[in-house]
């Protein structure tokens, strides 16, 4: 059973029922799930979530909906990997990778929507919708197709083809917006107060950003029930990043694990960094951007969670980074050449910043880090497609490969500079 | 008669200047502010703008003129 209570404002404390909504009629502030702790206590223990299914609903307890409503598509749980050839590469003792690229389409979205979408048929719609590039409009194609509910998904009209067939094959009801990003945004707020359709990240957003905890839950049980020195986290709304935070801080609250210390760090593309700017400029008052980067899916110029991130990075004594486009690259290369992980552009945001974060000695080598990696690579091959291993080429005959092969490795084997790759 | 809930981001130079009494003015708007902060490099603040809808267009089109920043109180909600 779920232990949801109410909506209450982050900023003002008021109390609301629950229902779709999102803001603070009194001040305008964001709403977030409130809980019944004290019903939770000697409820849910370890030995309960570990008797649970080896998906996010082994939390389902900790959820803000009704599990009879959910729409399984197998997401979560994924592998918390220990990666030492990655950690020596950037100069840390331990680190772990938080592998979502393997949830059912290839992202930690799926987390978000399944909560969103099991919330929104336990308050009756029978429509969902969301504006997006494309990991979350992917996941909510697939779980309505699932479902079986009405989804609309709305897009800028010069998204690239690819993206577009990601969604488009589970088909919904697709819809190019002739304008510009601040227009689709526009307008989607205004048609989620006008349709009686939910909104995952607009009219039911409270309850979709509550299954971001549960990447911060399943760290924490994977590690053997504790939470680590420090998270690595990639920054678009920065509600991930708050929510991870969260999910360790909850599972004090219920006595499954130690009070964590965990320092939070956040990792953004320079060409969309709104938080990262505003915490190296030590204010909680971000200046909206307008994106210009490779990391698409982080490209949120004015972040609705950016001052709750800054707040938290204040709050655990953690920080933030920025990696250039080149960067980015370099990030998803080392960290599919180190660890066997293919990641899109956040990945590549992530390694990167994670790799400045250890230089610049904000994070310590000592110190036990998670980073998470939290969509796969195959949705942005462009990235990196003109900067990857050629091949050889040769005629199906052993002795010419034999050839071929001893040149690469001799070309290999000249030092930096002194000749071809 | 409508109403919107925006955030309006204001860089330092504009900071200083009465730009929400000026809407109210200039504009058949009631401007109602709930939640604002500024600081030597930002302000924001979060308002309702209440009029007839195509009012509201002018006077929104009027602030970004101004080089006011304009959002929906939702923040960005196109994802990646």
């Amino acid at each position: 059973m779920s232990f949801d209570r109410a909506l209450r404002c982050r900023e003002c404390g008021r109390e609301y029922p629950l229902a779709p909504i999102f803001s603070c009629e009194f001040c305008f502030g964001p709403l977030e799930v409130a809980y019944d702790y004290e019903a939770m206590r000697g409820r849910i223990t370890r030995e309960s979530i570990a008797a649970g299914p080896a998906t996010l609903w082994r939390y389902a307890d900790l959820l803000p909906c009704d599990a009879a409503y959910r729409v399984d598509i197998g997401t979560g749980f994924t592998p918390l990997q220990r990666a030492d050839r990655l950690a020596e590469a950037v100069g840390l003792r331990t680190l772990w990778l938080k592998n979502d690229t393997v949830n059912p389409t290839w992202s930690f979205k799926d987390r978000v929507v399944s909560v969103a979408i099991a919330r929104a048929r336990q308050f009756g719609f029978e429509a969902i919708a969301c504006a997006s590039t494309g990991n979350l409009a992917n996941s909510v194609c697939a779980h309505a197709a699932r479902s079986g509910m009405e989804v609309y998904v709305f897009i800028p009209d010069d998204l690239e083809h690819g993206k577009v067939v990601g969604s488009a094959v589970y088909h919904p009801t697709l819809v190019m917006v002739d304008g510009t990003y601040d227009d689709v945004n526009r307008l989607c707020t205004e048609l989620s107060q006008s349709y009686p359709w939910a909104f995952v990240n607009i009219n039911v957003r409270p309850y979709y950003a509550e299954g971001s905890r549960t990447l911060g839950f399943e760290v924490a049980e994977q590690l053997g029930w504790r939470a680590p020195g420090a998270c690595v986290v990639p920054m678009a709304s920065g509600s991930l990043f708050t929510k991870i935070r969260k999910g360790f801080s909850e599972f004090a609250e219920l006595g499954l694990i130690e009070e964590p210390a965990t320092r939070m760090f956040g990792a953004q593309a320079s060409g969309c960094s709104p938080i990262t700017t505003a915490h190296q400029a030590g204010t909680l008052n971000f200046v909206p951007q307008k994106p210009d980067t490779i990391a698409r899916s982080l490209a949120i110029g004015n972040p609705a969670d950016g001052y709750y991130a800054l707040k938290t990075m204040q709050e655990t004594g953690g920080g933030a980074e920025m990696a250039t486009d080149e960067e980015i690259v370099e990030g998803i290369k080392l960290l599919a050449e180190t660890e066997g992980i293919f990641s899109e552009t956040a990945g590549g945001v992530t390694v990167a910043c994670l790799r400045k974060l250890v230089e610049s000695g904000a994070i310590s080598p000592e110190e036990e880090t998670v980073a998470f990696i939290t969509g796969a690579g195959l949705k942005t091959v462009e990235a990196v497609s003109g900067d990857v291993a050629d091949p050889l080429r040769v005629p199906a005959r052993t002795e010419v490969f034999s050839e071929a092969l001893a040149e690469r490795r001799r070309a290999a084997a000249e030092p930096a500079g002194a000749g071809a790759r | 008669m409508a109403s919107r809930r925006v955030r309006f981001t204001f860089e330092p130079e504009l900071v200083t200047e009465p730009v929400i009494y000026r809407v109210g003015h200039l504009y058949d708007v009631v401007t109602n502010i709930r939640m604002a902060d500024v600081d030597e490099r930002v302000g924001w603040v979060i308002l309702e703008l209440s009029g007839e809808p195509a009012e509201i267009d002018r006077a929104i089109a009027w602030a970004e003129q101004q080089g006011v920043r304009v959002d929906p109180l939702a923040g960005d909600v196109v994802e990646g």
